[in-house]
């Protein structure tokens, strides 16, 4: 039982509950348990179609193996980037701050031609010297990739900041003082602290990275079989009336973002002494 | 670097300099290597687009923001953005007070609900939309390819922001405070005035500029519902890939240097509006 005193529940209580439940359902829920029901209209027929279609093997094997890679290199890059944020003064930590969120607030379109224009193999910056150097960027996996890790960076450094602030510094300095080297502090102070914040972090991004769509669309080339991913692939199947297909992938691409999301909120102990 | 630490009154203050220190070789070297990163990935892409849009002049530009399509396109886009901004105001901040005040069985699952349209691909969200929004709707509403599509996908893909926003401030707000306000004669709508509003104000802001920016960016969302249609469901991000398409980069680039300022400017808002709070606390 929460320890603060209750309101008394007024009429009020109930219109407001009323109207956040139907807002909701009608918004999310219904249109999201439709599609459910779409996929499974023919028992399991959706699915066994569209997992032995070649094509949406691949697209499912190449988006998982492009969020892997996206997810890895920004929890990395996340973790550095949050650590020198809060923990070290340097010039310039303002502006990087400020820049950091900019991904989430560009159109995914924007950032395919954003890195077109770096990576293109004909007339971007970077791209024909690296493909003299034999590293294709544009239209492979690679640029997927960064198209991919692009869209998502902010996500772990959105979650790890506020907890590092939080946890203050005490209990590194102590246990540098007693002899833990950075990696050791890290390892068995810092990490444990932000486990929560982290896991999170990385589900969000994983989340953001198997459904991205628009940047993936410019910088792969969607090629079936080569370079089209999941998402791709469910506009070309529903386009193309494989409406089954489309139903089907969308729901495991759903299915996988959803359940990470419920299984985190289960683990993750409540912050508030007010929870449900 | 320790000249920047200025001593300062405020314990504020002085917990940052306790906290923070200045770079060791091996941050150092860290930092060089997150900002190379950083700058290969988004800076100089995104400087790029910059660059491009002015390679083809004034003319080029103008041309481009004058056309009557693109034109159509983001006035749209704005207009629509700002429609769904404003009824994530009101719901947003509705959504949080329920999910804060109330208790009721079922909570958590609204709670897991406010997430899914963060969660769930765009490209899917369009799907799921259709389904009860589309030509097939068991409810007999039909949006799809018209201008109300455009407003629904945006309210979709929205939804969390401005809940996310206000639900940790009105977490905070104790509601003593609002009691001692009643028992001394306030009225309920003085108590929201006076005590709610300007409490919550600036996380509602802030939830309502990344909803705004989120709005006036979509894409995946209306690739399904909306059908693109020229002058009227085509939205901004729609024009930049047909001129990308097209081989007309310049073009491509004007527009999103539009999208990127207007972005930007919800940003600078926003970290503005944060430090506000945060000198407050």
């Amino acid at each position: 039982m929460p320890s603060r005193i209750r309101q008394p529940k007024t009429a009020g209580t109930y219109v407001r509950r009323g109207l956040v439940i139907t807002y909701l359902f009608l918004l999310v829920a219904w249109p999201v348990s439709l599609v459910v029901k779409h996929t499974f209209d023919g028992g399991l027929d959706n699915l066994q179609t569209a997992l032995s279609d070649p094509d949406v093997v691949f697209a499912l094997q190449l988006t998982v193996y492009v969020a892997v890679w996206a997810v890895v290199i920004n929890t990395v890059f996340g973790v550095g980037v949050s650590l020198l944020l809060v923990r070290y003064n340097f010039p310039g930590r303002g502006i990087l701050s400020a820049l950091i969120d900019l991904p989430l607030s560009v159109s995914p379109i924007v950032v395919g031609l954003a890195l077109l224009l770096t990576y293109g193999s004909t007339n971007g910056l970077l791209g024909p010297s690296l493909k003299d150097a034999g590293i294709q960027v544009a239209f492979a996996p690679l640029g997927i990739i960064l198209a991919t890790a692009f869209v998502s960076l902010p996500l772990v450094i959105r979650e790890l900041v506020p907890v590092l602030h939080e946890i203050g510094t005490d209990q590194e300095q102590a246990a540098r003082s007693l002899g833990a080297g950075p990696w050791q502090t890290f390892r068995r102070i810092t990490l444990p602290s932000v486990k929560w914040a982290l896991v999170y972090g990385v589900v969000l991004s994983l989340a953001r990275s198997l459904g991205e769509f628009g940047a993936v669309k410019i910088m792969s080339g969607n090629i079936a079989g080569q370079t089209q991913t999941a998402t791709l692939s469910v506009e070309e199947k529903y386009q193309d009336f494989q409406q089954g297909t489309a139903y089907a992938t969308s729901f495991l691409l759903a299915l996988i973002a959803v359940a990470a999301l419920v299984v985190v909120s289960v683990l993750r102990p409540k912050e508030s002494p007010d929870g449900d | 670097m320790t000249t920047e630490i200025q001593p300062a009154p405020g314990a504020t203050r002085k917990r940052r300099v306790r906290s923070a220190t200045s770079l060791t070789r091996s941050s150092g070297i860290g930092l060089g290597l997150a900002v190379t990163w950083f700058s290969l990935l988004v800076l100089i892409p995104l400087a790029l687009v910059v660059i491009q849009s002015a390679d083809g002049g004034w003319q080029t530009f103008r041309d481009t923001l004058t056309n009557s399509q693109t034109a159509a396109a983001l006035r749209l886009t704005v207009t629509q953005a700002l429609i769904v901004t404003l009824v994530n105001v009101v719901f947003g901040t509705l959504i949080a007070w329920v999910l804060v005040r109330d208790h009721f069985w079922g909570k958590r699952i609204l709670e897991v609900i406010i997430d899914i349209p963060f969660a769930l691909p765009t490209i899917v969200a369009g799907l799921v939309l259709l389904s009860l929004y589309g030509p097939d709707s068991p409810i007999g509403i039909n949006v799809a390819n018209t201008e109300r599509s455009v407003f629904l996908a945006l309210l979709f893909v929205t939804l969390p922001f401005v809940v996310r926003t206000v639900e940790p401030v009105l977490l905070e707000l104790d509601p003593e405070v609002e009691e001692a306000a009643a028992s001394l004669g306030a009225s309920r709508f003085t108590t929201l005035r006076r005590i709610l509003l300007p409490a919550l104000a600036p996380a509602i802001t802030a939830g309502a500029a990344l909803s705004f920016a989120r709005g006036i960016s979509e894409y995946g969302s209306l690739v399904l519902l909306s059908g693109n249609l020229p002058n009227k469901t085509e939205v901004a991000s729609v024009r930049i890939l047909t001129y990308i398409e097209n081989g007309n980069e310049a073009a491509a680039a004007s527009v999103a240097v539009l999208l990127l300022g207007v972005a930007l400017i919800a940003i600078i808002l926003l970290q503005v509006l944060t430090s506000v709070v945060s000198k407050r606390a």
